[in-house]
């Protein structure tokens, strides 16, 4: 991890985490988390090269569902919940491209 | 009748059963004593007072007609992450005001088919974030044994209306030790199930593959019958597991003996910088369940040491991606802006609190390219070392005793500007959660300044009988449960 | 210096399901927007998803279809973006243990018969659908979770003509396997399509560019051609060519930048904690083959060695998996495959063409084009008045018997009716009966001729010519 732990750039993940930060927070966070980054360099004591990950503490196979279909919402219930809306459509400010 | 907000589920099914009082009566008392006490524990963020009244009625006329629904007209607070139809669920957060929930998680219609009546919505650390309830947006919750000190978290309000008799039982949810710890800090029973017993459906996720729901209430008893009621297979969650639901409540005897019984001891658990007044209180606990006749072994958890940095690295990440839907497209708030991007920048920055920032942050930091192997996939093989390390122990004994938190409950504001302190409290509790077996807290004692302490019984995969039944003996054989907080 | 392109495809299939890949609300195109919604394809809070056993069926016996071996063990995870499109601003994929490994199609591109392997073909789940309108964008999450698979290639193919002929094969057997409608117009067929061109004798590729999100086969086509040609414009000229994301603009036949490589998306991709793995047995793989359709090479094949028809007929009739369903079905009644192709290939076409209808929905069906067949075969009505008869069923309906009784279309093949008409062609035209008699034999079509016009058409030219022949020899 130390090999690869240069620091964590603050900024850019905020930004992939869609989260606009003050330059407050930035220096605040990038602190905090620079500590926390350093205390779980701790797991490079462990050689883990042969264990297999855990996804899933109590793993169950096969969970399926027939292909039946269900009760969906109630339109007005939806619409209610949207902060913007236009016939019976989630308004959203103009999409440029992907 | 009086004082019927003091009581149990088991005694007031009991009075019920036998006429000598209503759902309408515990209703209105534990309403009164909300009125009384709620003004210095800020334990709720919303009271349902027409609809537990309504749901208590219909409870009382459910019983005249014959029903002994197990539940029937005991009135349970609901940690405010639960879906509930019709009603907000804001998870303490600004960014899901507005919401209304238009579905019942699975645990609430459990509930409902028990009986319950649903009292209102309980304060917690925003999106299940913390130790202390002291992330929270909406509202600041105390200790009720001492109002300057913090209630625990993450369902801190959970406990706190529990230990404030402002509701006879409750439901948390716990991640990294968030029923436990703040069953501990109030002097409360709090259960972790097994990973799957508990479906999660309609619990807004923190952390998915480690969130369980539970109870906190006033006995182990309690706690049992309200497992009870909300364990089971759950269609509508992939990870529910098909595993047998015991009668819990029923099968808990009044026999108090634990002879035949191993239960194991954790060296590491006693951790540097622990409060000697836990340590005693734990060791003391220890002593009586030998005294009960169980025989006490040493066992090991040599990994366990790890499992901070395991528990912040595999909670975040998931965080990460759970909270993303938080964006203010479909519901809750909006801060407009002139493309998605800008939108959802400033909803988000505006909507979460800053603990809720920082672990999107880390989580996002531990997936993205490039640092995956390093930490994501590195703490996911360390939890198989945790996970193997109890596979282990559970081969040498029946259930481990441990302390639950380092500390008793400390002064608000203590550590909340140092997230490390603060992460480096759940040390005892969530190698559980990450190796996915069950825990309960039971009190053991209180702190020099009469601040509650909780002993952790842990648990096997499933084996939520076999804790109960040692928590049970224990509580039954001790008065710390019987004591109430100065302000009831 | 001569430029080879490369090209793999990324191609979106939906499945045919009733219910969402990973809730129960149902798939519908064009339903009022926002009403086949839950809180699990909305991403509501605390919303979980479950998977749709017929999803996984469909992508096993899809993977099948294209000789994909099946993962015993897949698994899902989570690939996170924002998008006002994806609900949980996250999408369910499977990212490094897909449920299908593997495969290939075979097709015929321009005379030669090709190979394209596949890499793999994994689930995920759909997107909502965006529209424009003034100043903003709306969001209708019908089609949000609906069962999407991809069907990934390998960088195998060289020209448009190749991606081609391998789209149409996979919507071909897409179609026959009842995978999906493959419905281009409701989106239920997308693909991004890779492009990179090198200098041929290079070894390694050239820069990869993908063009996203194109339904048109034509637009692919044009999208593929041209795009060739810029890349090799900016080698030949010096430049180099970056790796980006470019989309295709189909009314300036142009390709144009959408993302350069610094743009990328981290995915951070995950493992789904609120999914399980899949564990397909061997004896669900058995289970699911022995439940395949046939194939349309396995249809063809068998047309042209049992019902010996010519490659010619075997290859348009399979081309449709609805025509060829019906031509089996009138099989079922006949054994005349060949007066059954004919039929298809040239009424029923025609016909289905001029009235812009499915053969479904034709009023001749499969029983009664074998009834046509066979009072044609007994000599009861010409091939022309069953022509007829056809287009007449086709049009108002009708039972063929009854037609040709109300319609005095049988043929007439006795004796007695037959003479009068060949004396009098006989005696009227006594030129041809003199060629004939000198040896121009072909001089009896004309008398023949003139007997059917006498009959209306409804003599049986087979014993008219017996009829003539005895009487001009005799």
């Amino acid at each position: 991890m130390s090999e690869v732990n240069q620091g964590m750039d603050v900024g850019y993940v905020a930004k992939l985490a869609c989260i606009d930060l003050t330059d407050k927070e930035k220096e605040l966070f990038q602190g905090q988390l620079d500590q926390v980054l350093h205390y779980v360099e701790q797991l490079n004591e462990l050689d883990v090269a042969d264990v297999e990950p855990t996804a899933h503490a109590i793993p169950v196979y096969n969970i399926l569902r027939k292909d039946e279909v269900g009760m969906s919402l109630d339109h007005a219930a939806v619409m209610n919940n949207a902060p913007s809306s236009i016939d019976g459509q989630i308004r959203v400010p103009k999409i440029i491209d992907q | 009748m009086a004082e019927l907000h003091k009581l149990t589920i088991a005694e007031l099914s009991e009075l019920m059963a036998a006429g000598k009082c209503t759902s309408v009566d515990i209703v209105t008392d534990v309403l009164a004593s909300i009125d009384a006490t709620e003004g210095k524990v800020g334990a709720y963020l919303t009271i349902d007072r027409e609809g537990a009244l309504a749901q208590a009625k219909a409870s009382d006329e459910a019983r005249a007609a014959g029903s002994t629904l197990p539940m029937l007209g005991v009135p349970i607070a609901i940690k405010d992450l639960l879906n509930v139809k019709g009603q907000p669920c804001t998870c303490s957060s600004k960014i899901l005001e507005g919401y209304i929930a238009p579905y019942d998680a699975t645990v609430i219609s459990k509930l409902r088919e028990a009986g319950a009546v649903l009292l209102g919505r309980v304060n917690m650390d925003e999106f299940a974030m913390g130790s202390s309830t002291e992330n929270a947006a909406l509202g600041q919750t105390s200790n009720p044994w001492n109002l300057e000190h913090v209630p625990g978290g993450s369902s801190g309000g959970s406990a706190a209306c529990v230990a404030a008799d402002e509701a006879i039982a409750s439901l948390g949810s716990d991640t990294g030790g968030s029923i436990r710890q703040p069953a501990a800090f109030c002097g409360c029973v709090g259960v972790k199930p097994t990973y799957g017993r508990v479906s999660r459906y309609g619990l807004t996720a923190f952390a998915s593959s480690l969130d369980q729901i539970g109870p906190i209430t006033k006995t182990v008893k309690d706690s049992a019958i309200l497992l009870e009621a909300i364990c089971g297979l759950d269609k509508n969650d992939s990870s529910s597991i098909d595993a047998e639901v015991p009668a819990f409540g029923k099968n808990l005897s009044d026999d108090t003996s634990l002879a035949g019984m191993k239960l194991g001891l954790p060296k590491e658990y006693f951790v540097d910088g622990m409060d000697p007044d836990v340590e005693k209180a734990v060791r003391d606990a220890v002593e009586h369940c030998k005294s009960l006749g169980a025989e006490i072994v040493d066992v090991t958890l040599p990994n366990a040491k790890y499992a901070i940095a395991v528990y912040y690295i595999i909670a975040t990440a998931e965080a990460s991606a759970n909270l993303a839907r938080f964006d203010g497209i479909r519901y809750g708030m909006r801060l407009d802006g002139r493309d998605p991007a800008e939108l959802y920048g400033k909803t988000r920055a505006a909507g979460f609190g800053p603990e809720v920032k920082r672990r999107i942050i880390l989580g996002t930091y531990v997936l993205s390219s490039g640092y995956y192997d390093a930490y994501y996939k590195k703490a996911q093989k360390v939890r198989t070392l945790i996970r193997n390390d109890f596979t282990e122990a559970f081969k040498q004994c029946d259930a481990i005793l441990a302390p639950v938190t380092p500390t008793p409950a400390y002064k608000r504001g203590e550590k909340a500007d140092d997230p490390l302190k603060m992460y480096l409290d759940d040390i005892l509790t969530t190698p559980v959660n990450l190796a996915g077996n069950c825990a309960l807290s039971v009190p053991c004692g209180f702190s020099a300044t009469g601040m509650p302490i909780g002993l952790q019984i842990i648990g096997d995969d499933f084996q939520e009988e076999t804790i109960l039944k040692v928590g049970h003996a224990y509580e039954q054989t001790t008065e710390w449960h019987t004591r109430k907080p100065e302000i009831v | 210096m001569k430029y080879e392109a490369t090209i793999g495809l990324e191609t979106h299939i939906m499945q045919k399901t009733n219910s969402k890949m990973f809730c129960s609300c149902k798939y519908e195109y064009g339903a009022a927007p926002n009403t086949h919604v839950c809180p699990t394809c909305l991403g509501y809070p605390g919303a979980l998803p479950v998977m749709n056993e017929k999803a996984i069926e469909l992508i096993c016996k899809a993977g099948l279809l294209l000789g994909c071996e099946i993962n015993p063990n897949s698994k899902w995870d989570r690939k996170n973006y924002f998008y006002p499109d994806m609900a949980k601003n996250y999408q369910i994929t499977q990212a490094d243990q897909p449920i299908c490994l593997g495969g290939e199609v075979t097709v015929e591109v321009e005379g030669e018969v090709k190979t394209f392997t596949l890499e793999r073909i994994h689930q995920e789940e759909n997107a909502a659908k965006n529209t424009h309108a003034a100043g903003a964008s709306l969001v209708d999450y019908n089609r949000a979770g609906t069962a999407l698979m991809e069907i990934v290639s390998n960088p195998c193919m060289h020209s448009a003509a190749d991606a081609l002929a391998y789209m149409t094969a996979v919507k071909q057997i897409m179609r026959y396997g009842g995978i999906s409608d493959c419905d281009q117009e409701k989106g239920q067929m997308r693909s991004d399509v890779n492009v990179s061109v090198r200098p041929v004798g290079q070894k390694e590729l050239g820069s990869k560019v993908e063009i996203k999100n194109m339904n048109s086969f034509a637009f692919i086509q044009d999208a593929i051609e041209y795009e060739i040609n810029r890349q090799i414009s900016v080698l030949e000229s010096g430049g180099t060519v970056d790796q980006e994301t470019r989309g295709y603009n189909p009314d300036r036949g142009e390709t144009f930048i959408q993302r350069t490589k610094e743009d990328a998306h981290d995915y951070r991709y995950f493992p789904e904690p609120d999914l399980m793995p899949v564990k397909v047995s061997a004896e669900q793989v058995e289970q699911w083959r022995s439940e395949l359709p046939e194939l349309p090479s396995q249809r063809r094949a068998r047309y042209i060695s049992d019902l010996e028809l010519p490659e010619y007929d075997a290859g348009i009739l399979t081309a449709d998996k609805d025509v060829s369903d019906w031509f089996d079905e009138a099989m079922k009644y006949t054994k005349n495959a060949k007066a059954v192709s004919n039929f298809i290939m040239g009424e029923m076409m025609r016909l289905i063409s001029e009235q812009d209808i499915e053969i479904s929905e034709s009023k001749v069906t499969p029983e009664k084009l074998a009834e046509i067949i066979a009072l044609i075969d007994s000599k009861t009505i010409s091939t022309s008045a069953g022509k007829q008869i056809f287009e007449m069923i086709f049009i108002d309906g009708g039972e063929p018997k009854k037609i040709i009784e109300e319609k005095g279309m049988a043929q007439v093949s006795d004796d007695s009716a037959l003479e009068g008409w060949a004396d009098e062609a006989i005696a009227n035209n006594p030129k041809s009966v003199d060629e004939y008699k000198s040896g121009k034999l072909g001089a009896i079509n004309f008398l023949m001729g003139q007997v059917m016009k006498a009959s209306k058409g409804k003599a049986n030219p087979g014993a008219v010519m017996q009829m003539l022949k005895s009487k001009l020899d005799g």
